[in-house]
């Protein structure tokens, strides 16, 4: 064998055991989800096999499944711009700040030390009717009776910005840290103001970082199911949820795959569209 | 030997140096491999010695009895280890079975002759040898008789407990008086807006859509009339709860006044001293609970099981535990003092007081009826 045929397949050989996964764990069961779109299911028991267009001509044609999409491609994007604007200046504390930059990194980390569930369901212990907030403002004659505050979509909003802020600042954050400080000292020396150079130079450089992390939360965002469980009321809803009540509360998982390919496609769509004008390469760094 | 004694002997010779770190890792991960390879034949390999039985049931206070006064005395008598695992409701835990493989799932403490149905229709019901059951002779009839119209040949679960879905209500804000007076329409009165709760169980929401609108659960003339009131709740609730944890805990923190509610959980807020009534209005939703085993499992193991379960003491015990009444009849077991005080007991033990569903009436509308719920839950 010649080195360079050697060479050739190096990459190969270091790359199959991720390929291998890939493949059996994530291109074969999509590939069982779209076999499963085309069945039907029975009325009850087995579902049939075949190739039956009714699942996607429901999911494509029918109204309640357009808007339920376009409701949550919107939570997603009011918790994607509240991130953003939470988020930001929070990344350009850590990112200009001297001595204490590990430990406000750490603490950025900390909440994924914890279960996601716990910490939505911490929401209740503090916006619930005898919740710590409640009982605050009643304790300061601020409010003669506590508020009902949760079990709607803003709290369904503020679950999911507690969840995805992190995503956010860490990808803003290492943007931020790829700036070289020198430009904005060079702006101030042209006679810019800290907000002119701000605005003009320190701004549009970390867009990227900006983006992915928007991408980030957009894609997370519309996937999630739990947080309208846990803190939605009776209508609220996300598209992952129809999918979990269709697997799981109506045991009609062709429907449910072809909800859930929907929803891949959409969200899919969204990904490739970033990988065009941004490339995938801000997204790595911000994840790594 | 089990597999917990090989890792544990693998894992001394390791701390004793008799083994390298890296041939440790690599056996390791040999049995990984090799149990993952083996896994989808390991059906066919059920006559070897069984030395655990996995159960899954309800969670919570429910799980807690069964794992104090059933599992663990009977692994201390057997041997056999019981692994327990949880579920919110019987359709994620059908779905989790539709997708496991034989064996891999044994007992399940199964809510409703119509999950019994469901599991038939599936192909997932055993045959179980009564023989090995000889405390099956003191389970009430009633309960028997329903499993048998849906299996005549075999039976593939043994009815354990019994309970209903009544009214649950918060003595502070609702007095007795009112709940008897306005009975499942209470769910649907605007003066309890934002307080009212309920379960996101399509059954149960269509069962009381029934009961708003005057019909018979088990034979509703007019369906739609069901889901505009089920738009009247959804409008009025401040939420769906989806499990019995979040049950109690919406009834506790006060933070809904009304619901409808396991029997069984709100007997255990009552007796954590909350001020919470609970009535079964008429027609309420009764149901009886057994355990079901799958498809694939010991048979011989899972029959033991159950014979222990339904021995008096430990069924007895586990249904103080839990607060439901047990399968046992009453005319031929004593029950004790507590039990005759649970909600939903019935001393007669013909359990003509309650109204099931009619498990070929509601499994032949739940493709459609599930689904409308979802869309109705959303503004539909």
């Amino acid at each position: 064998m010649t080195i360079e045929s050697r060479e050739k397949r190096q990459p190969w050989i270091l790359l199959s055991p991720a390929l291998t996964a890939v493949t059996l764990l994530l291109i074969v069961p999509l590939l069982f989800i779209v076999v499963y779109s085309f069945w039907l299911r029975s009325a009850a028991g087995a579902d049939t096999p075949g190739f039956y267009v009714d699942n996607w001509q429901k999911v494509l044609t029918d109204r309640f499944y357009r808007d339920i999409l376009l409701n949550t491609l919107k939570i997603a994007a009011i918790t994607t711009a509240v991130c953003a604007v939470m988020g930001y200046p929070a990344a350009y504390f850590i990112a200009r700040s001297r001595g204490n930059k590990l430990i406000l990194l750490v603490l950025l980390m900390l909440p994924f030390w914890i279960s996601y569930i716990i910490r939505t369901m911490s929401w209740i212990n503090i916006l619930g009717i005898s919740g710590a907030l409640n009982s605050a403002l009643l304790a300061l004659g601020i409010i003669s009776e506590p508020i009902q505050m949760l079990y709607n979509e803003v709290t369904v909003i503020l679950g999911l910005v507690h969840f995805l802020l992190p995503f956010m600042v860490l990808n803003i954050y290492v943007s931020l840290e790829g700036i070289d400080t020198n430009l904005e000292d060079a702006a101030n020396s042209l006679g810019a103001t800290r907000w002119q150079s701000f605005i003009q130079v320190t701004l549009p450089l970390s867009l990227p970082g900006l983006a992915a992390g928007g991408l980030l939360c957009f894609v997370l965002g519309a996937g999630t199911y739990i947080t309208p469980v846990i803190l939605g009321g009776p209508r609220d809803a996300m598209f992952a949820n129809l999918v979990f009540e269709a697997i799981i509360r109506q045991l009609n998982w062709p429907l449910g795959s072809a909800l859930s390919l929907a929803l891949l496609a959409v969200l899919g769509a969204l990904v490739l569209i970033y990988n065009r004008y941004l490339g995938m390469a801000q997204l790595a760094k911000g994840l790594g | 030997m089990d597999n917990t004694t090989r890792y544990e002997r693998l894992r001394e010779r390791l701390q004793n140096g008799d083994l390298d770190r890296r041939k440790f890792l690599g056996l390791i991960g040999a049995a990984g491999a090799a149990y993952g390879l083996q896994t989808p034949f390991a059906k066919y390999a059920n006559a070897q010695t069984v030395s655990q039985v996995r159960f899954d049931g309800w969670g919570g206070i429910v799980s807690e009895a069964f794992r104090k006064y059933a599992f663990d005395p009977y692994t201390a008598k057997t041997g056999v280890t019981v692994v327990d695992g949880t579920f919110p409701g019987g359709d994620e835990y059908l779905a989790q079975v539709r997708a496991s493989q034989p064996g891999e799932y044994n007992i399940a403490h199964l809510s409703g002759v119509f999950d019994y149905a469901r599991y038939h229709s599936f192909d997932l019901t055993s045959a179980l040898n009564l023989d090995n059951i000889p405390n099956m002779s003191l389970v009430m009839p009633a309960l028997t008789n329903a499993f048998a119209a849906v299996t005549p040949d075999s039976l593939s679960a043994v009815p354990y407990d019994y309970g209903s879905t009544g009214l649950a209500y918060n003595r502070k804000y609702i007095s007795d008086e009112e709940m008897k007076e306005k009975g499942a329409k209470i769910l649907i009165d605007a003066a309890h807006k934002g307080k009212i709760g309920g379960w996101s169980d399509w059954r149960t929401r269509v069962w009381y859509g029934a009961l708003q609108t005057d019909q018979d659960p088990n034979h509703i003339t007019d369906i739609e009339a069901v889901w505009d009131a089920v738009r009247q709740h959804r409008d009025l609730a401040l939420k769906y709860w989806a499990s019995g944890a979040e049950l109690m805990s919406l009834l506790a923190e006060e933070e809904i006044h009304v619901t409808e509610g396991w029997s069984g959980r709100i007997y255990a807020l009552q007796e954590q001293g909350h001020d919470i009534g609970y009535y079964d209005p008429p027609k309420g939703f009764g149901w009886q609970e057994c355990l079901f085993v799958i498809k694939g499992s010991p048979m011989e193991a899972c029959e033991e099981l159950l014979n222990f379960m339904l021995d008096p003491a430990t069924s007895i015990a586990v249904a103080e535990g839990q607060n439901y009444p047990p399968a046992l009849d009453p005319t031929k077991v004593d029950l004790g003092a507590k039990i005759p005080t649970l909600p939903a007991f019935d001393p007669t033990g013909t359990l003509s007081g309650l109204t099931f569903a009619d498990p070929g009436y509601w499994n032949g509308n739940e493709a459609d009826w599930s689904e409308t719920f979802s869309r109705v839950q959303r503004g539909y």
